[in-house]
């Protein structure tokens, strides 16, 4: 287990929540593969605090704040989709077309 | 290679699979337990690292955070209990060739970059010193996290309500009338349409 390693998987987790992103047109699914990606930015921010910071505190902090983003990612995701379905009935990105043209 | 090494590897790859099938998988709840098991793997390599605060607080958020996450799935399924092929994707071929270019440019620089080597003590009191800069030094950082979560909720709460405090939340807000079921108090909005009051 060195911080080589600890990065690569780190950007595995990154590059799949990526693809997630890209590629679902469900909003729900959409969001996972943005939770995917956060995943992996918390795991390469505590692999840096833990091998080259020698136990900062704020490199903790820095996590813990990746964790409020998150959250806050969630829930306003979750309103939007909801927002979204009330207004528009659409829960695929294919059903939003109005900033298209 | 010791018991944290081939630990970490397992969990490595229950993270990396796991992400993996969460995009494979035909039902959507079992996309958002899929996700759940690599966060949990996620967080037992941060109790590997030295952060068990870390690791044990993403654990139990993410037990809740996809309890949630399943819920939303039921509400928002087109495929009921997975018994169909699911595959909803579009702009497929270039998804996969940004996922892997992220992923190869990534390692390419971890590859190449040095980095310095300054682990933290094995004995070293983490969550002393994480508690300590939480309610110290860095409170400010910290209390604006919670204000922030505070007008997530807020707003959150917003967005997903079906109307405003006083009717639909599209048709425009119009006060309460003093007495019930009277006339609604106050000046009336202004009509768009320029036709006379609309009375109740």
């Amino acid at each position: 287990m060195t911080l080589t390693t600890i990065l690569i998987v780190a950007a595995a987790l990154i590059g799949i929540g990526l693809y997630g992103t890209l590629s679902q047109q469900s909003f729900v699914m959409l969001m996972m593969g943005l939770e995917l990606m956060l995943n992996g930015v918390m795991l390469a921010a505590v692999g840096f605090w833990s091998l080259t910071a020698g136990g900062l505190p704020t490199g903790q902090l820095l996590t813990i704040i990746a964790m409020a983003v998150m959250a806050v990612e969630m829930a306003v995701g979750f309103a939007l989709i909801t927002a979204v379905y009330r207004n528009r009935q659409a829960d695929v990105t294919e059903g939003l077309t109005t900033l298209k043209h | 290679m010791n018991v944290t090494d081939i630990a970490f590897w397992i969990f490595a790859a229950i993270a990396v699979v796991s992400g993996w099938r969460v995009f494979c998988t035909d039902s959507m709840v079992r996309a958002s337990f899929l996700l759940m098991l690599s966060f949990i793997a996620v967080g037992l390599i941060m109790v590997l690292l030295n952060a068990p605060y870390l690791g044990i607080a993403t654990v139990f958020m993410m037990a809740v955070e996809m309890m949630v996450m399943a819920l939303f799935m039921v509400m928002y399924m087109m495929n009921p209990a997975g018994l169909n092929p699911m595959m909803m994707v579009h702009q497929h071929r270039f998804s996969i060739a940004a996922g892997v270019f992220v992923f190869a440019a990534l390692t390419g620089l971890i590859v190449v970059t040095r980095f310095s080597s300054n682990p933290v003590a094995p004995d070293a009191e983490v969550v002393v010193g994480l508690g300590k800069e939480l309610l110290g030094d860095s409170m400010l950082i910290f209390e604006t996290a919670g204000v922030t979560l505070l007008a997530t909720m807020v707003a959150s709460v917003i967005l997903s309500s079906r109307s405003g405090r006083f009717g639909e939340a599209d048709t425009g807000a119009v006060p309460p009338p003093l007495e019930p079921g009277g006339e609604p108090a106050g000046r009336q909005p202004e009509q768009a349409s320029g036709h006379a009051h609309h009375h109740h």
